[in-house]
This record gives structure tokens, sequence and C-alpha cells, in this order.
């Protein structure tokens, strides 16, 4: 981005990686999903790189209120500096303090997840989807993150990605806004569980077996760790895949 | 005439002892913090429309929604006989409605009867539901004892309220089918014109007025128990539902409201703004909630609001998995909290007045309150740190009461004002604040694109 501004350009995305999208061996592959998806849709867009800081989520979320303002604060400034017309992330934590908790702090960006912006690029006809991929002809189930569903009302977009697909699309008993967290929001990623009788990502695998779906498609970093080792805890990672949005879309669309 | 006067007395004493009962619950929300109201009044008047009014969100379990809609619309439609019941009591006439309404009257109390019925019915599943079926949402640890008794009481008072309506209509149509004195025409109502002589069709005249009498005043006194047993049970949602709507947050639900005492701080801190010179530095500032003095009378009014259906907490993947956190006992701590906070300072315990504030002469009161307990006697750290802030219990709930603020409100208390919390989140803490990410790594943020 600073390349960018130092040019006298400015984007119309900014790509907000995130934290897990930065670091983390599994949503780092989502990462690179993404970058291929805005590559072959032609999308002129930047990202902060050194410059992005973590949004401060987590720390708002565990209760440190003065962390996250420091965060949200230097974020702020860091974005005030640049132009774009957009923030794009493939994170709902992310997506969420931009869209909600940022304004408060005269952060005002328009933000939009990864999931709504799939969808729109299917729509402009900006990708063009082939269906060949690895999940063709698989059975699918939609995981809502919490915060892209109940969080922010967002149920449709991201489904409306898979029906792009024509593959078998079924839903969890649990799903839209009766779905299930996945365990890990309210910083409870960064921490070992409170007492009880098993994990919620346990519970929720139980969920995903029960429809008979080989292929789960989430749209959050962390539901897809969480989920991951659920279905591992149940011995079904042969059975079952987890897979980002857009993972699925950009190994089943045309390569430009 | 003596019944007449003895209805006056009851009445004025009922309603002095209500009026008592619910100026102590409108002073005990007002312990706590007042909130300004922001966003679309519109919007908030559209809630209360649909979401109280129209019980929206009820129908999304459909059995127990639709059984409850027949209690609501009973309950709204029977205050009509009410009124009437008022009117006779007091000045001694009988049915004077039917000869203004004619047909129209008929047809209302005929309309009541149904409703009647079926509430009946809805009432007899209720309690089935509560106490036979074995519906986990109402064996939770927090539902033992008073929760439990309570819920059944108002069933119980639920239904002895269509049985008094029965017995005054039913012995009414009777009577009028004998020509007896007083009891003029009304036409034919659509229950108690076959249940009535159906019941009581062989009784004398004498024993068919005990009757009617004995419901009409059975009707009539438990709706003034009603009236007072509401302010001490869960059931107030009768009438508070349509505040709460009201008052309920608009934003998205995956917000959490900024702190904007903590912004000025760190506004300060990170040199965007001069540090007010003539500000007050004696007494360290305190952030979050730990009592219901620091909630908002928002978050109290949902308290009272509760009426422990566990919605909440059947949809919590904390509780579901086994964790001691369960949203609805969150709501009933705060709610046990407050009533005793209030008991104190309407005693005027003195020994809760704070140590270093006592004097002769001091009244205690919410500025001074100090018993040496707070809300974190109730509700434990493990519960707090269970949440996952997935907004489920938000989202369930049928009158929007939000237990995530309150849990949030004291995970803020504990991590900046005690600086307590799970150790696990220190080296998340600790990234954040040093490398600006959630773990501490020696990677570059963008090393991902190197080989793209």
């Amino acid at each position: 981005m600073a390349e960018l501004a130092a040019q006298g350009k400015s984007p119309e995305i900014l790509f907000w990686v995130g934290c897990a999208g930065s670091f983390d061996a599994r949503a780092i592959k989502v990462t690179k999903a993404f970058v291929k998806i805005l590559n072959a849709a032609n999308i002129d867009f930047a990202i902060l790189g050194q410059e992005e800081r973590c949004t401060g989520d987590p720390a708002r979320r565990a209760g440190n209120e003065f962390l996250f303002q420091m965060s949200a604060m230097m974020n702020i400034e860091t974005l005030n500096q640049y132009k774009f017309k957009r923030i794009v992330t493939t994170c709902p934590h992310c997506f969420n303090t931009f869209k909600n908790e940022y304004p408060a702090l005269g952060g005002d960006f328009k933000v939009v997840h990864h999931s709504e912006y799939l969808q729109e690029l299917i729509a402009d006809g900006k990708i063009r989807i082939t269906g060949d991929g690895e999940v063709k002809g698989k059975k699918i189930t939609y995981h809502d993150s919490c915060y892209i569903g109940r969080g922010n009302d967002i149920y449709e977009a991201p489904r409306e990605v898979l029906n792009a697909l024509n593959n078998d699309i079924v839903e969890m008993k649990r799903c839209k806004s009766n779905g299930l967290c996945c365990g890990a929001g309210g910083a409870q990623m960064f921490k070992e569980d409170e007492p009880g009788d098993k994990r919620i990502n346990t519970e929720r695998a139980e969920e995903i077996l029960d429809t008979g779906a080989e292929v789960v498609a989430a749209n959050c970093p962390f539901c897809i760790t969480m989920l991951e080792d659920g279905i591992k805890e149940k011995d079904a990672q042969d059975k079952v895949t987890i897979l980002d949005l857009a993972e699925i879309i950009a190994d089943s669309m045309d390569n430009v | 005439m003596i019944q007449q006067i003895l209805f006056l007395l009851i009445t004025i004493f009922a309603f002095a002892y209500a009026y008592k009962q619910y100026a102590r619950i409108w002073k005990n929300i007002k312990l706590g913090q007042a909130v300004e109201l922001k966003g679309d009044q519109s919007q908030r008047w559209r809630n209360v429309i649909l979401i109280a009014l129209g019980q929206k969100k009820m129908f999304k379990k459909w059995i127990p929604g639709l059984f409850h809609f027949f209690i609501y619309a009973a309950f709204i439609i029977t205050q009509i006989e009410l009124i009437e019941i008022f009117v006779d009591g007091i000045f001694g006439t009988h049915r004077p409605f039917a000869s203004i309404l004619g047909g129209f009257y008929t047809f209302v109390i005929s309309l009541i009867e149904i409703l009647s019925v079926l509430a009946f019915v809805a009432t007899l599943i209720f309690l089935s539901r509560r106490n036979l079926l074995k519906i986990p949402r109402f064996h939770k640890p927090e539902m033992k004892g008073w929760p439990k008794l309570d819920g059944n009481i108002i069933l119980y008072l639920e239904l002895s309220l269509v049985i008094g309506i029965m017995m005054m209509n039913g012995a009414d149509t009777v009577l009028q089918n004998m020509g007896a004195e007083h009891y003029h025409p009304t036409g034919a109502f659509a229950v108690s014109s076959w249940l009535g002589p159906t019941l009581f069709g062989g009784l004398s005249e004498g024993a068919l007025v005990m009757v009617e009498r004995t419901g009409w005043w059975l009707h009539f006194l438990v709706v003034l128990a009603f009236l007072n047993y509401l302010p001490i049970s869960k059931h107030l949602h009768v009438f508070l539902a349509f505040p709460n709507v009201f008052f309920a947050k608009l934003t998205q639900k995956g917000e959490i409201p900024n702190m904007d005492d903590v912004t000025q701080e760190v506004k300060i801190m990170l040199g965007l703004i001069e540090p007010d010179p003539g500000a007050d530095m004696s007494e360290l500032p305190v952030f979050g909630s730990k009592d219901v003095f620091d909630l908002t009378q928002v978050n109290l009014l949902n308290a009272y609001t509760c009426t422990e259906c566990g919605r909440c907490t059947q949809a919590c993947p904390a509780n579901i998995t086994g964790k001691k956190l369960s949203p609805r006992k969150i709501m009933m701590d705060v709610r046990d909290r407050m009533e005793e906070v209030g008991k104190n300072i309407r005693e005027n315990k003195t020994d809760c007045i704070a140590e270093a504030k006592k004097a002769d002469g001091v009244i205690l009161s919410k500025d001074n309150y100090d018993d040496g307990k707070s809300l974190f006697d109730l509700i434990s750290d493990e519960e707090l740190f269970a949440c996952t802030t997935c907004n489920a219990c938000v989202e369930a709930c049928p009158v929007l009461i939000n237990p995530l603020d309150i849990i949030m409100q004291m995970r803020r208390y504990k991590q900046l004002t005690l600086s307590e919390g799970p150790s696990d989140w220190l080296p998340m803490f600790n990234a954040i604040e040093n490398s600006g990410a959630v773990w501490q790594l020696s990677t570059e943020r963008d090393a991902w694109k190197n080989d793209l």
C-alpha cells in the first residue's frame, strides 16, 4: 500500500489479511486462494503489509478495552493515510470491528467480508465458475460463523456463492440465526476451555457428520481451525474436508 | 351493599399494595446508570409492535409459540370482561354492557370464552411440559426450588382465572334460562351456553347464584392476586416486555459498545490529546461493572423482564457442552442482587454504608452503598470466561434481553480494574501490544506473499 501511495496510486480494494491470514499456516492457504481470485478477476488491490496490526477484536472481547482501543486507533491512523475504495477481509472478526466498532473511534471505512465480495464478483461476471474443482460432485454444508451470521445478519451471500457451484448443498440442524458457534469466539481461541462435558467444536463436528456432507464451507480462519480439530477428534478427517469459500471458488473457476 | 363495600375496600387495598410493589421495581431499576437512547425511534416502535405485541420471535419454536399466543390473547381480551366486573362490583349492577352493546356483547364474551378455553388447554400443556416432560431447559441447576415453584404458581393462577369465568358465565346461562330475577338475557355465549347446562343443569336457583357469585369473586380476586404476585415473580414480562423491547439495542449484534471513558485515557496515552489539568486524579477510575450500580438501567430492566424461559441457555454453546455458564442464570443473578440492594436501601441498613462515607445522619443510598458484596459473589469467573460472544442467547430471547452485554461489562471490570482473568490470555495481549499480532512470531506479516 505504501508503495502504491508513493506512486500516487490509490487501489480499488485494500485486502485486509488479518493475523490468522498472515501467520497461521492453514489460513495462509485461504489468503493465497483469495489473492488468486482477485488476480483472476483483475481487481486492483493492495495490502498494508508490515503496517497492518491486529484489529483488537480478541482483546476487546477478553475485556481488555485499553489494548483494543490502542490497536484500533493505530490502525485507523494508518488507514487514514491512504486512499482506497473499500476494505475486503477474509476474517469475520476483522470485518465486524471495522464495520461496527471503528466508527465510534473515528474510523469510517467501507468494508465487505469476502463472502459478500465473492458473491459480487460472481454476480458481476468477473470470475467464471466452472465447477470442475476438487469439490465437484461432493455434498457441501455451510457453517455460519457467528460474526458474519448473527453478528451482522449475513446469511444469504455465502450460500449464494455456493449455489453458483451446482453442488448438493445441505444445511446442518442448527443453521443461519440458530447456527452453533465453533467455540473460538470471545477470545476463547486463545485460552483453554472452562470445565465442561465436551468441547464446542466436538459438538459442531458431530452435527457436521450428521449431514453426511463431505465438504464444510466456512468463512472464518478460526472456525476452520476449530472445525478441523473437531473432525480430527472424531477421526473423520478422511471423510470430511473443511474449506474456506475462497478456497472452493479459487479451485472451481476458470483460470484466466 | 355489603358486597359493594367489600369490593371497594379489597380493590383499594390491592391497588395500593401493588403501587408500592411496582414503585419498588422502578426504584431498583433506577439503581443503574442512565442510558442515552440512540438510533431510530420509529424502529423502536416497530420492534414493540412486531416483537412485543406481535410476539414474532416466539414463533421460532412454533408449538410453545402458538400455545403462548392463546394465553396472551386471552389475557388481553379478558380485560374487557374485567372492566365490566369493576363496574358491577362498584355499582352493584349486573352485566350492564349487555343491554348497551346487544349482539356485539354476545360476540365479545363468546370470543373471551373461546380464547379462555384455548388458554386453559395451553396452560395444562405448559404444566405438563414443565413437570412431566423432561425438557432440559426447565431442569437446569438455576431452576431448582423457588423458580420452579414460581413457574407452576403462575400456571395454577391462570387455570383458576378460567375456572372463575366458566363458573360465572355457566351459572348465568342456566339462571337466564330459568328466568331468574336480575339475570337478564345476554344472548347465548359460545362455550357457557352448553357448558353451563351440562355442569350446573340440575341445581336450584339459590345454588346457581352461589356458583355464579363464587366464579365472579374468584376471577376478580385472582386478578388482584396476579397483579400483586407479578412483582415478586419471574412473570413481570407481561408488562415489561414492552418497554424492554423498546429500549433494546438497535445496532448490529456483533458490535460491542465502545467505552468512551477509556477512549479519553487511550488518546492521552498515545499523545493525541492533552490531559485535562483540572481532572481529579485522587481516585483511581473504575472501569467495567462490578455491581448493579455500574450496569445500565436497560440491563436492570432486562433482568426484571426475564421470565426464565431458558431459550438463551438452551442455545448457549458453552451451556450445551456442559460448562457452568447459563445466560438465564446471569439475568436471575442480576435481579436477585438488585432486590437485595434495593431492600437494604429501603430499610436504610446503615451498616451497608461504605466505611469512608459513614457519618451521623447519613442515609444509605446507591451513592454510598458498600455491603462488601457484588455481582461477583453470584457470578463466577468460570461462567464469565466461558462465553464465546456468539450472540446465540441474544438471538434466542423472545423479548430482546441481552445477557452478553452484562457478561462483557463484568469481563471488563475483571481485566481493567482488577487486572485479573485467564492467564492464557496474557501471551495474546502481549503479542498484540508488542508485535501488533495475536501471536508473537518471528516471521514478517507479509511473508506469505513471497511464495505466491
